[in-house]
């Protein structure tokens, strides 16, 4: 009985395949799905294909079980020793030896043939309505809407203080960023699927993609996406670190509001180009800079700027944030020629996160400079 | 007796454990790069194309687009001048990539080609290209990088789209370091 | 010949006998094993709940690392040399191994190997961080410093490694007792003179591809790196060319040991011999063909996904076989269930288990969602955990006697089986769940719905930890006196080894037995 019940438990995205789907996938994302035994049947033609191949192929393995295991504690049970068993002699039986050689192997046809249909299926990218480059980098996503200017790095929303137990866990704990992908429901979505560093692999078990993420190379994978929902993933492939805290979170929406949303990007990155020839005051630039920081460089470096020794140098007295503007602005802008875990930033952040994260950066952790950089500056640094 | 048996048996399997040290390390990677451009696994698309003239089979548009990103710590300014163009199997078209070195250093860079979907790559010749050479960009120098290809007429039918991404690495520190290396080389000592 | 060994540590130093070397891998694994252990239970203890309590994400990477590599390379694979040397000439009715100077040498570099990886733990910059499998770039733009020492330490295991499967196939070819023809050796025999073969063909693979990695961090090659022509994906191939291999290594050797202690037990002949050989060379040539199934989400053509997804699927086939045959001799024989039987029913059912979730693993597209997650730590801890420990410890039982000339004690033996065995269950079953419901493997820190089966398998993989105690303490108590072994020690065994007194003197068939 309970056997049947466990494997229906719903999960988050269970939920939201249903056909309330959107407020029911709004209720269900407010508990945690705790005690998930199964695979997600997900929210797209391929991620229900793979759940009914991967129950298939579970309950083919549970009728060989129950008929092995079933012989075995029968003859465990009867033939003992202490119930006076006599031991027969034989020992071989080529009839019995091909059978059970023949019948496993056309068991293994039948499983081969749905499961090759599947995989014709996922590899179909063609006649693509969207399509969407995602970059790996060190521990973060990168997402660009090819054929427009929105373009956007998606970070760990968590904050660190849940991370190091100084705050109660938030539901969607390690399961959050600051920039969702948007994609719109019921059409061809092409992710090209890249990295920066090392080898990440880009998973969303709703949407059944997992593809590696592969330095200098691309690959490719689709979904279309049934019902509008969050969907969440996480990194499968170990990449330092950080592995374990760049998740991937999928905001599919109803095609005019995925519209509205890419004119919304567009404007703001028109807006974020205004702001660069405007003067900050100090404070400002600090209160920027500490959030920029804690998303974007703390992972290394360290909330407390101490950095990890021998790993990635402190910021508080280091040489490059106590030295001068130019040198200071060369390492974040274009990083570090010695040491490849020191990034270029000049390309993930935008003018005037830059110039608040410099700031804050001279200004924290009791290296007291006192000067601060306009995001101007950096433009020029940048142009020059 | 039991000794040469021994000794025969030990040298049989020496030589076999030697040639799996160097199956690996000389057979493996030239047959892995042979594997990856018949299949067009990764995308590698091949070396420079002898063009011959074929037939532009003007019934067939197949979209092309071009994607460039920068592998770490490369700070160029790298993009593609079109996005994407609309090209008939058999023609030769050329398009740019505009390439900026915004540090104050001189900088070599390589791009790396990577083709999708993977079984067009065999298809998509290249005669003209900037990854074909090394890159090098004085501090503030800015480039427009040139390549012409050539889809074939034979790409698989189910084929419309082709995306070429290219990705700049660094090799400023490689390039100077095998420099050294042939001087050391070189050096009459 | 009589002369017994040397008095002190030189005996052990100087030693070429197979049982003295045949002790040192054996107590050299178990410590092995108990370290690795430790080093597992910082994972499970972190694990325990979410958020980051015990450790950092850096040093639960090289946890997880050296986990792995201490106990693929340290615990088992040792192991099996170990009951190799001891068995291997007893069974064939050889006087010592073939290459007995050799196999001093293959068994001593061992602790050097291992001491320098160790102490990788206390350089700056830390230990090796990028998963035993340590997949480039990770490994080498981007590797801590120390990964120099990790290369050198895995060359010197691969050496260790060859010149203990040559000595082995040496001693099985050449070494054999008038009259044991190969169709009439003992299946242990039989599955480590395929498995030393492996190794030969292997070994020097993944130390081509570390001596890869070395080359491309020093000396400017670039095999794994795209910027000048190479590719990460190729260090994959590689490795996992080695790698499929390598699990069957660590497997082969277990079918053997069970396929001699069950017929024992069950008072019954080991029902389809020549299948079970020939069910073993099958695997052992599969292993060569389905390297490419852990690379399902790499991005290969069709054509190539297909292909090992149909090789992979067929390596079910004979390991199909293998486990029919040991039901069916089971099947109407008259079983009696002391310790090693109990370990190696319990090995047949998990393993079998493993072998369940391996062939769902095997499904292309189904893998494309249990890749990298825990569902694939569930699979191959459910395979190496009771596949090789458990039949090591089968092995350890059953020859113990024979060994020391003392029985173990069978009470605190079935004490640290059933510890065992539900330590086992309790730690790994509950991974098949969390990986299915989407956990990640490899990572330090989880979100909220996968913590209570973590919470579990803690507790499972601590009472897992804590039944070795049992058995270390059981293995002291034999090695010091108890109750005298007979020279068959149990009911009518088959093999040579029985032939000889308990405890087995120093130098057995100084003679060659005459095998009918």
């Amino acid at each position: 009985m309970g056997f049947k019940r466990l494997f229906a438990f719903p999960t988050v995205s269970a939920f939201a395949s249903t056909a309330f789907a959107q407020e029911t996938a709004q209720k269900a994302e407010e508990g945690v799905a705790r005690w998930g035994v199964n695979m997600t049947q997900g929210v797209t033609e391929v991620s229900r294909t793979t759940y009914d191949l991967h129950m298939l192929i579970f309950w083919i393995c549970v009728a060989i079980g129950i008929v092995v295991f079933g012989v075995m504690f029968y003859s465990m049970w009867r033939h003992r020793k202490s119930r006076g068993y006599q031991a027969a002699q034989f020992h071989e039986s080529t009839l019995v030896e091909l059978a059970w050689t023949i019948v496993p192997t056309l068991i293994l046809i039948g499983m081969a043939i749905p499961a090759t249909k599947t995989l014709y299926d996922i590899y179909d990218t063609k006649e693509a309505d969207l399509d969407i480059m995602i970059t790996g980098y060190q521990w973060k996503w990168k997402y660009d809407y090819l054929g427009s200017d929105v373009s956007f790095f998606s970070n760990l929303s968590t904050p660190h203080s849940q991370i190091s137990n100084q705050q109660p866990k938030g539901d969607h704990y390690l399961l959050e960023v600051d920039e969702p992908l948007v994609v719109p429901v019921n059409k061809k979505i092409r992710f090209l699927i890249t990295a920066n560093d090392v080898i990440h692999a880009w998973w969303v078990p709703d949407l059944a993609v997992k593809k590696d993420a592969i330095p200098g190379f691309v690959n490719e994978s689709w979904t279309r996406i049934d019902e509008p929902g969050i969907y969440r993933g996480q990194c499968a492939e170990l990449c330092g670190k950080d592995h374990g805290f760049m998740p991937i979170v999928v905001k599919a929406v109803p095609e005019d509001e995925y519209h509205s949303w890419l004119n919304d990007r567009a404007e703001q990155a028109a807006l974020i180009k205004e702001l660069t020839n405007k003067t900050f005051t100090f404070d400002e630039l600090y209160e920027r800079g500490k959030k920029v920081y804690a998303s974007t460089c703390a992972a290394c470096h360290q909330p407390n700027g101490q950095g990890v020794p021998g790993t990635f140098p402190a910021i508080a007295g280091s040489k490059v944030a106590t030295g001068g503007m130019e040198g200071h602005m060369s390492m974040v802008v274009n990083g570090s020629p010695k040491n490849p875990a020191m990034q270029a930033f000049g390309a993930q952040l935008n003018e005037v996160d830059l110039a608040a994260v410099i700031t804050y950066q001279r200004n924290a952790f009791g290296n007291n400079m006192g000067d601060t950089v306009q995001p101007i500056d950096i433009l020029n640094f940048k142009n020059k | 007796m039991a000794m040469s048996a021994n000794t025969r048996t030990t040298a049989k399997l020496l030589t076999l454990a030697v040639g799996m040290l160097g199956f690996a390390l000389f057979v493996m990677p030239p047959l892995y790069d042979a594997f990856c451009e018949i299949t067009g696994l990764n995308g590698k698309t091949g070396g420079r194309y002898e063009a011959v003239p074929a037939a532009v089979d003007t019934q067939r548009t197949v979209k092309v687009q071009f994607v460039a990103s920068n592998n770490e710590n490369m700070p160029w300014e790298f993009k593609p001048g079109v996005v994407e163009l609309k090209v008939h199997p058999g023609e030769a078209v050329d398009t740019v990539f505009h390439a900026r070195n915004p540090t104050d250093r001189d900088m070599v860079g390589q791009a790396i080609p990577s083709l999708v979907p993977f079984k067009a790559a065999s298809y998509f010749h290249k005669t003209e290209c900037f990854c074909f050479n090394q890159q090098t960009l004085a501090a503030g120098e800015t480039a427009e990088l040139g390549l012409r290809f050539i889809v074939d007429p034979d790409l698989p039918p189910g084929v419309n789209t082709i995306t070429l991404s290219y990705t700049l690495f660094d090799v400023t520190d490689r390039i100077a370091q095998q420099t050294q290396n042939k001087k050391a080389d070189a050096s009459p000592i | 010949m009589a002369h017994g060994p040397k008095p002190g540590f030189t005996r052990w130093l100087y030693t070429t006998n197979h049982k003295d070397i045949g002790s040192m891998y054996l107590w050299f694994s178990f410590a092995m094993f108990l370290l690795g252990g430790c080093m597992a239970l910082v994972i499970r203890a972190e694990l325990f709940q979410p958020g980051l309590q015990i450790v950092q994400p850096e040093f639960f990477n090289q946890m997880t690392t050296m986990h792995g590599l201490i106990m693929v390379f340290g615990a088992v694979m040792p192991a099996f040399v170990g009951l190799a040397n001891w068995m291997v000439p007893m069974m064939i009715g050889a006087p010592d191994m073939a290459l007995p100077r050799m196999n001093n040498w293959s068994f001593w570099i061992l602790p050097f190997a291992f001491a320098m990886l160790a102490s990788t733990l206390f350089m700056e910059g830390g230990a090796p961080n990028f998963g035993w499998t340590f997949y480039a770039p990770l490994s080498t733009e981007y590797a801590p410093p120390s990964v120099t020492f990790f290369i050198f330490s895995i060359h010197i295991m691969g050496a260790s490694s060859i010149m203990g499967a040559i000595n082995i196939v040496a001693t099985i070819l050449n070494m054999r007792a008038p009259g044991m023809t190969l169709m009439k050796m003992p299946l242990f025999v039989w599955t480590w003179l395929i498995t030393a073969y492996l190794l030969i063909a292997v070994m020097p693979v993944l130390a081509g591809v570390v001596t890869m990695m070395l080359m491309d961090i020093h000396f400017g090659t670039s095999f794994f790196s795209a910027a000048g022509g190479g590719d990460p994906v190729l260090f994959q191939h590689v490795f996992w060319f080695f790698g499929h291999p390598e699990v069957y290594i660590m497997i082969l050797p277990a079918f053997g040991i069970v396929s001699a202690i069950i017929p024992t037990f069950a008072r019954k002949p080991l029902f389809g011999y020549s299948s079970m050989v020939y069910a073993t060379a099958s695997i052992a040539f599969l292993s060569f063909i389905v390297w490419a199934h852990h690379m399902f989400t790499v991005g290969m053509p069709i054509a190539g996904e297909l292909f090992f997804m149909y090789a992979t699927m067929l390596i079910a086939v004979p390991t199909g076989v293998k486990v029919f045959n040991w039901v069916t001799t089971m099947f109407r024989g008259s079983m009696t269930f002391e310790t090693p039987m109990l370990f190696s029913i319990a090995f047949v059912i998990l393993f079998t288990l493993g072998g369940f979730s391996g062939l769902m693993l095997a499904i292309a597209p189904a893998d494309f969602q249990y890749h990298d997650t825990y569902f694939v730590v569930a699979h191959f801890h459910y395979v190496l955990v009771p596949g090789a420990i458990f039949s090591i410890t089968a092995g350890v039982y059953y020859w113990l006697p024979k060994w020391t000339g003392n029985m173990y004690n069978e009470a605190m033996g079935k004490v640290h089986f059933w510890l065992a065995f539900i330590g086992l269950n309790v730690t790994f079953f509950p991974m098949h769940f969390v990986g299915l419901a989407g956990m990640p493997r490899r990572i330090p820190d989880y979100a909220l719905q996968f913590a209570d089966f973590n919470q579990i398998a803690s507790v499972g993989a601590f009472l897992f930890g804590a039944a070795q105690i049992v058995f270390l303490f059981n293995v002291i108590r034999t090695v010091r006196g108890g109750k005298k072994a007979t020279d068959e020690v149990w009911e009518n065994p088959q093999g040579l080894e029985w032939t000889v007194p308990s405890p087995a003197p120093y130098h057995t068939f100084s003679t060659p037995p005459v095998v009918r």
